[in-house]
C-alpha cells in the first residue's frame, strides 16, 4: 500500500522540474510545456488528497484544473503564433518590446 | 506488493520522461516526451482511483493538447531555435531557486507527515468505488456554477485563440 507521503513526493519532483523549466530554458514552447507539468503535480496532489480524505471533491478541482490548462494553452499558443508572425523568434528573452 | 510495483514503474517514468522534457534541444522530443509523462500521471491518477480523470487526462491532454502543440511546433519555424543557446545565462539562479523551494518543500511534508495517517489506516479501496458517478453528481449539484463558469472560460479562450492567431489584413 502506498502511502499519501510517496504521491506528495512524486508531485513535489514533477513540480520542481516543472520550475526549472520554466525559469531556465529560452524557449517558448518549452516554457508553455513546463507549466502542463506543473499543473500535472497540482493534480496529483489533489487526487492523492482526495483519496485520503475520501471524498470526490478533489476530482472536482482536478477537471476544473485540466480545463484551465486547455484554455491556457489555446490562448498562449494563439499567442506565441502572433508574436513569431511579428519578431520571427520564440525565444523568451528575445521578447523585450516593453523593455528600455 | 503490485500496487508498489505499479507506482515505482509510474513514478520513475514520470520524473524521467519530465527531466528530458526540460533538457532536450529538439522542441519536438520535447513534446513527445510530455506525451510519455502525461500518460505516466494518467497511470497515478488510475492507481489512485480517480477513472474518470485517467479517461481525461488522456483524452483532453494527450489527445487534445498535444496535437495543439505540436501543430504551433510546425507552424513556427524549428532549424533556427535549434542552433541557439537552449538555456539562459543565468541558468543557475534557476537551478538554484529549484533546490531551495525543493528543501522547503520537503521539510514541509517531512514534518507534516505525522499528521497523515500512515498507509495502514488510509482508507480501504472500496470507500470511492462508484468514482465516476460521484464525480458527475458533484460536478452537477454542489458545483454548478464553477462548472458553468468554466464553459464561460472555455468560450472565452477559444475567441481568443482565434483572435490571437488570425492573420492582420
Amino acid at each position: 500500500m502506498i502511502g499519501t507521503g510517496h504521491y506528495l513526493f512524486l508531485s513535489l519532483a514533477l513540480f520542481l522540474i516543472g520550475v526549472v523549466g520554466v525559469v531556465t530554458r529560452r524557449n517558448v514552447i518549452i516554457i508553455l510545456m513546463s507549466i502542463e507539468l506543473i499543473l500535472n503535480a497540482v493534480n496529483i496532489n489533489l487526487v492523492a488528497f482526495s483519496r485520503l480524505v475520501g471524498s470526490v471533491e478533489g476530482h472536482v478541482f482536478a477537471i476544473f484544473i485540466i480545463t484551465d490548462a486547455a484554455a491556457e494553452a489555446a490562448v498562449g499558443l494563439g499567442i506565441i503564433i502572433a508574436f513569431f508572425r511579428n519578431r520571427e523568434t520564440v525565444l523568451a528573452d528575445e521578447m523585450d518590446l516593453l523593455k528600455w | 506488493m503490485l500496487d508498489r510495483i505499479v507506482f515505482d514503474l509510474f513514478a520513475g517514468l514520470a520524473i524521467l520522461s519530465a527531466i528530458l522534457v526540460v533538457t532536450r534541444r529538439n522542441v519536438i522530443h520535447s513534446a513527445i516526451f510530455l506525451i510519455t509523462a502525461l500518460l505516466a500521471t494518467a497511470g497515478i491518477f488510475l492507481q489512485l482511483h480517480a477513472e474518470f480523470l485517467f479517461i481525461v487526462q488522456i483524452i483532453l491532454y494527450v489527445g487534445g493538447i498535444m496535437v495543439l502543440f505540436v501543430f504551433v511546433i510546425m507552424l513556427v519555424n524549428l532549424d533556427v531555435a535549434l542552433h541557439q543557446m537552449q538555456f539562459r545565462r543565468q541558468w543557475w539562479v534557476g537551478l538554484l531557486l529549484a533546490i531551495a523551494l525543493g528543501a522547503e518543500a520537503t521539510a514541509a511534508i517531512y514534518i507534516g507527515r505525522l499528521g497523515l495517517p500512515g498507509p495502514e489506516t488510509a482508507p480501504p479501496a472500496s470507500v470511492l468505488e462508484p468514482n465516476t458517478e460521484l464525480v458527475g453528481h458533484a460536478l452537477f449539484t454542489g458545483y454548478m456554477l464553477p462548472f458553468e463558469i468554466a464553459s464561460v472560460l472555455l468560450l472565452v479562450a477559444m475567441i481568443g485563440a482565434v483572435v490571437m492567431a488570425k492573420r492582420r489584413t
